[in-house]
């Protein structure tokens, strides 16, 4: 119980930040705005999809997508920044469970999130995004967009606190991040890509996010779909086992690095 | 009864190349005040962070408040209070906030917790601050709200490791005046410092500590007294310094230290007067002519000087704590 009180302490803290600074929150929903607005209007005119309703429907879960991949970014530099200011050191001689410090700031970082998608949900309907799929599956596929950038958001706490400075963190992640959101189906049919980059980008956790999110919302085009491939064919089974993987692999590697970080 | 025990403690980085403590004692009686002097990397903070279960060390024992660190770091954490080298609160949050989130995070309960950082506030002159972002406050001020942060539960014993350094000087009186407070209040403090006349000031016990090691310890009058009582200081012409160093080092029988800017020699000695007149009298037949000459009562920088080898004038980095 008292770990519980701990974790809810530090993300209100996330909270509590982010009421102060709400730059943060304004930054964080500019550049997925502006993402929407270019492919929407600048090249979405030229990629024919087929698609009723037009690419700005396809185009809606890409970019979901990659705001809530950025989480890791978010996560990283926001880990880097206490430990540069010694805030790490307090939080750790204080007689608290040692692990809150660390799921207080990924829970912090989700509820960022939800605010985030609500913005670009709002902004993709006025920019003629309809899914399809009735509530349940909306709601659903919002909830896979969440799942997905808390995942994301371990991997964030071991980069935070395996780098030496704050800026480092800013490019690893960027580094990490903005290949694994373009190398996908997110924007560009898939079809169009060169053959070894084709393989990378069907079962590029992205991609399979990006169709599951379209499967979701009621999509049927699902670009560069290979027909008959696992990950095309089963994308919320191949998204939830990456999901899965990533947080069985990356929250003990965070923990274990939290705890030992000063050696 | 000791209230923090440290024995043996070795902790070497980097695979072992740099031995940062190497078999440190150290022990700090009950509601009194110890203070570990050293020059940068000469293991002080190493040291506080092993106690303050941050850090493991490599082997050696340790125990605060009759609690063993490394067994049971979460008892040892729920009574003790740290303040770093850096004011460790969140600037963007207000002095307030900060207060009442790490007193939640004490268990205080939010109530409690608002009235617990109110009271610190007030006793720490930061009341009419309270409600603006500690990024707008100056460098005293951070380093107070950072102490009131580390006392929110009254801890059994306090650890603050170079509380001082960085301010200015009227942000170190500041801070001697509520580090000195607290010390009429019976706490258990162990501080660690790099200024010699900041641990003259503050504490009743000094540990002088040099290459992971305590190599003296005692009162400030003690140590004074162990360095030999006087000290011997000859200021002399630019061409003359080696020969007088040398003089002065015999008579001594300790490395003469130099102040080159001053051109100033000193050294300590035992017998007062009678040394005096031995320096003088080697320097006249040398043919050299003092300009000042005079016998001082040693500090503990000549205590450092005469227990180390070399001062303990370090250069810091005074980063210019961000407005």
């Amino acid at each position: 119980m008292r770990a519980l009180n701990d974790i809810y302490i530090i993300t209100r803290r996330q909270l509590l930040l982010l009421s102060r600074v709400p730059e943060v929150l304004i930054f964080s929903t500019i550049q997925p705005v502006m993402f929407v607005l270019l492919f929407r209007y600048v090249f979405g005119g030229s990629i024919d999809t087929g698609q009723p309703g037009g690419y700005v429907q396809l185009l809606m879960p890409g970019i979901f997508v990659q705001t809530v991949a950025f989480t890791l970014a978010g996560t990283a530099s926001g880990l880097a920044e206490d430990m540069k200011k010694g805030l790490i050191d307090r939080f750790r001689s204080l007689p608290i469970s040692q692990s809150a410090l660390v799921i207080g700031r990924t829970l912090g970082d989700s509820l960022l999130n939800i605010v985030v998608l609500a913005v670009m949900g709002i902004a993709g309907y006025v920019v003629g995004w309809r899914p399809s799929s009735g509530i349940g599956n909306i709601a659903l596929g919002f909830l896979f967009l969440l799942f997905f950038g808390y995942a994301l958001s371990w991997v964030g706490v071991l980069v935070g606190l395996s780098a030496s400075d704050a800026r480092v963190v800013q490019n690893v992640s960027f580094i990490v991040t903005f290949p694994l959101t373009f190398l996908s189906n997110a924007f560009a049919p898939t079809t169009g890509m060169p053959r070894a980059l084709q393989y990378f980008a069907e079962w590029n956790p992205v991609s399979t996010m990006v169709a599951a999110c379209r499967e979701l919302f009621g999509l049927e085009n699902q670009f560069g779909a290979t027909a008959g491939s696992f990950p095309s064919e089963h994308p919320l089974v191949t998204s939830l086992f990456y999901m899965v993987v990533i947080m069985v692999i990356f929250i003990p590697l965070s923990l274990r690095k939290y705890r030992n970080y000063a050696e | 009864m000791k209230t923090v025990i440290a024995e043996n403690l070795v902790k070497t980085y980097d695979k072992g190349k740099v031995r940062a403590l190497d078999g440190l004692n150290l022990d700090v009686e009950e509601g009194t005040v110890l203070s570990v002097l050293g020059p940068n990397g000469a293991g002080k903070t190493t040291v506080v962070r092993i106690l303050t279960t941050l850090l493991r060390a490599d082997s050696g024992n340790a125990q605060v408040a009759g609690i063993d660190v490394v067994n049971n770091p979460e008892k040892v954490r729920e009574v003790i209070g740290l303040s770093g080298q850096y004011a460790a609160v969140d600037e963007i949050l207000t002095g307030y906030d900060n207060l009442v989130m790490f007193g939640e995070l004490y268990h205080l309960g939010k109530k409690q917790a608002v009235v617990r950082a109110n009271e610190l506030l007030e006793r720490f002159s930061l009341t009419e601050a309270a409600k603006r972002p500690i990024k707008t406050y100056s460098g005293g001020m951070r380093r107070r709200l950072d102490l009131a942060a580390s006392l929110i539960v009254k801890p059994k014993v306090l650890f603050l490791d170079e509380p001082t350094t960085g301010l200015d000087p009227r942000g170190r009186q500041e801070m001697w005046g509520v580090i000195q407070e607290l010390v009429k209040g019976g706490v258990t403090l162990l501080l660690t410092t790099q200024y010699l006349e900041e641990a003259d000031q503050l504490a009743d016990d000094i540990a002088v500590i040099d290459t992971g090691k305590v190599i003296a310890r005692g009162t400030s009058d003690a140590l004074k007294k162990q360095v030999g009582g006087e000290r011997l200081e000859v200021v002399v012409e630019q061409q003359h310094i080696a020969k007088t160093m040398e003089i002065v080092s015999a008579v001594s029988g300790h490395t003469a230290g130099l102040d080159e800017g001053l051109r100033l020699i000193t050294a300590p000695v035992s017998t007062g007067s009678v040394a005096l007149f031995e320096v003088l009298k080697s320097l006249d037949s040398a043919g050299i002519h003092a300009l000042d000459v005079g016998l001082k009562r040693p500090s503990l920088d000549d205590v450092f000087l005469a227990l180390t080898g070399h001062t303990a004038e370090v250069k810091v980095e005074e980063k210019e704590v961000k407005k």
